[in-house]
């Protein structure tokens, strides 16, 4: 079973996680598992199901109501300040818009990933070391744009620009890397060739990858572990052996057709 | 094939009732307003030659004023650059602190605003009036009041600008552990930067013209030879500061939408 193997070493556990919005609307119910080092697990769900609140509680973008979330068995609820940017340094984020800065290069927003290894002063200045120029040009590299290094973020196409996404990311040197939708606005191409870089983050670099999808197609191709919430509830939880499509099925029904 | 036939415009559509009505009801609330305020618009008419008889004085531009009013112009140029640069320069802190989207404690943002809608109340006729008792005649005066001027203006009109902008970058920054001024110097600032210039542009061709108007009460520049040569009836040197006015006004509307378009 998974616990078993989530128990020897998880990177990011929920503990009875609770997360009532201020309207009172409920966005997560007693979420309980672990995620253990280097796995490549997709959280699937329909739209408003929790996905990205789930996502958003582990590098504390979002706070919880109750419970507690342990990134390398520490609860994150505890940071604040530098102790909360330093938590977030080390989790690398991808998001469904990309959210790159459209008019600054494609350098510079590669370099941003690294503003949280200097002081603020260097980062206004735009001071970066040799060194952290030369890593920003070999994550363009992995990414395979070495050619837009100079090119404005907004000349890019979608699938090039969450590219540059991913390459910010790496500038952290992340042990976790969240993607909510990272491919929702992509074309079927484009969309591979981001689960794949994300499949070799995870894979060469060990690299723990948490990736929120709507399709489940998607899910069953480039998972290690499928988990899938309903309204909040965490309804799903198996590893990718044991994926059948028909349960995965269930998680999309409705309330009403339950 | 045959087609039903076309529906008939109603009887109100077919002789604009509404816009002749409305067009009525404005004439009146015209005829009131004036009558209210006694503005006479027979003794505007029975003028109107007067004005004629100016206009024909000022059609002949005295040209050979322009040397003298060059240095004045130069210094109303320098008056107005200096004033909106240190006003744009106090603007960008307090509209980050004014934007709703960067500051979420209301109270604060609050008391921002009042202190920005206090300084655009008072007029820069009244602050030129202060700071010429203050710093006595002459350009000193009349930079900070354009200074407080543009502060004010050019603070609401960044602030709005600011809370149009695009989150999903601050978003990205903030997760990659950045500080506060790192987010707005690497997400807010390449976003709004190009409309700033814009405004700054904006700004600083209203102060060119209104510096002119800050000239009569002794704040330097223009607007000194301008009170003298109404004050002499001398109307064609009058139109000869108009059109210099004129042509500056011109070059930093044309430097503005270069920029505009370069920086776009």
């Amino acid at each position: 079973m998974q616990a078993t193997a989530s128990q020897s070493d998880p990177i990011i556990s929920f503990r009875h996680v609770n997360k009532i919005y201020n309207n009172g609307t409920v966005g997560l119910k007693d979420i309980n598992f672990d995620i253990p080092r280097g796995q490549f697990l997709v959280v699937v769900g329909l739209s408003g199901a929790g996905k990205s609140t789930l996502l958003r509680t582990i590098n504390r973008m979002h706070e919880i109501s109750s419970g507690e979330v342990l990134v390398d068995n520490e609860s994150v609820s505890a940071y604040k300040g530098k102790s909360l940017r330093q938590l977030r340094r080390k989790i690398g984020m991808i998001f469904q818009n990309f959210n790159l800065v459209k008019r600054s290069t494609v350098e510079k927003n590669v370099l941003s990933g690294l503003v949280s290894y200097y002081p603020t002063w260097k980062c206004v200045l735009g001071l970066f070391s040799a060194d952290d120029r030369k890593r920003a040009f070999q994550a363009l590299t992995r990414v395979s744009l070495t050619k837009k290094i100079f090119a404005r973020a907004d000349e890019l196409s979608g699938g090039q620009q969450q590219r540059v996404a991913i390459a910010r990311a790496l500038m952290q040197e992340p042990k976790i890397i969240l993607a909510d939708e990272p491919i929702a606005s992509l074309d079927p191409r484009t969309t591979k060739a981001v689960m794949d870089t994300l499949q070799r983050l995870n894979r060469e670099d060990g690299i723990t990858v948490i990736v929120n999808l709507h399709s489940v197609e998607l899910a069953q191709q480039y998972a290690d572990r499928i988990v899938g919430l309903r309204a909040g509830e965490l309804v799903y939880d198996e590893d990718i052996a044991n994926v059948t499509t028909e349960a995965l099925d269930h998680v999309y029904q409705t309330d009403s057709e339950v | 094939m045959s087609y039903p036939e076309m529906p008939q415009r109603p009887w109100s559509q077919r002789h604009h009732v509404r816009a002749i009505v409305w067009t009525l009801v404005l004439i009146i609330l015209l005829a009131l307003s004036s009558w209210a305020t006694g503005a006479d618009f027979g003794m505007f008419l029975a003028n109107l030659d007067q004005f004629t008889v100016l206009l024909v004085q000022m059609a002949h531009p005295a040209w050979d004023y322009l040397s003298v009013i060059i240095q004045p112009l130069y210094e109303t140029i320098q008056m107005a650059i200096l004033g909106t640069t240190i006003g744009a320069a106090f603007a960008i802190p307090f509209s980050i602190l004014a934007a709703h989207n960067l500051v979420s404690n209301k109270y604060l943002r609050g008391l921002i605003r009042f202190v920005l809608d206090l300084v655009r109340t008072l007029p820069d006729l009244l602050l030129a009036a202060i700071f010429v008792a203050v710093f006595g005649i002459g350009s000193t005066a009349g930079v900070v009041t354009l200074a407080i001027f543009s502060f004010g203006m050019v603070s609401k009109l960044f602030y709005e600008v600011i809370e149009t902008i695009d989150m999903g970058p601050l978003e990205a920054m903030k997760s990659v552990g950045a500080s506060k001024i790192t987010i707005i110097w690497y997400a807010v600032l390449p976003q709004v930067l190009n409309q700033f210039v814009s405004y700054f542009l904006y700004t600083l061709e209203i102060n060119v013209r209104a510096s002119t108007v800050l000239g009569y009460l002794g704040a330097g520049g223009i607007g000194v030879y301008l009170q003298r040569s109404l004050d002499q009836f001398n109307y064609s040197a009058t139109a000869m500061i108009i059109l210099a006015t004129l042509v500056v006004v011109m070059v930093i509307d044309g430097v503005s939408n270069h920029l505009r378009r370069v920086l776009l």
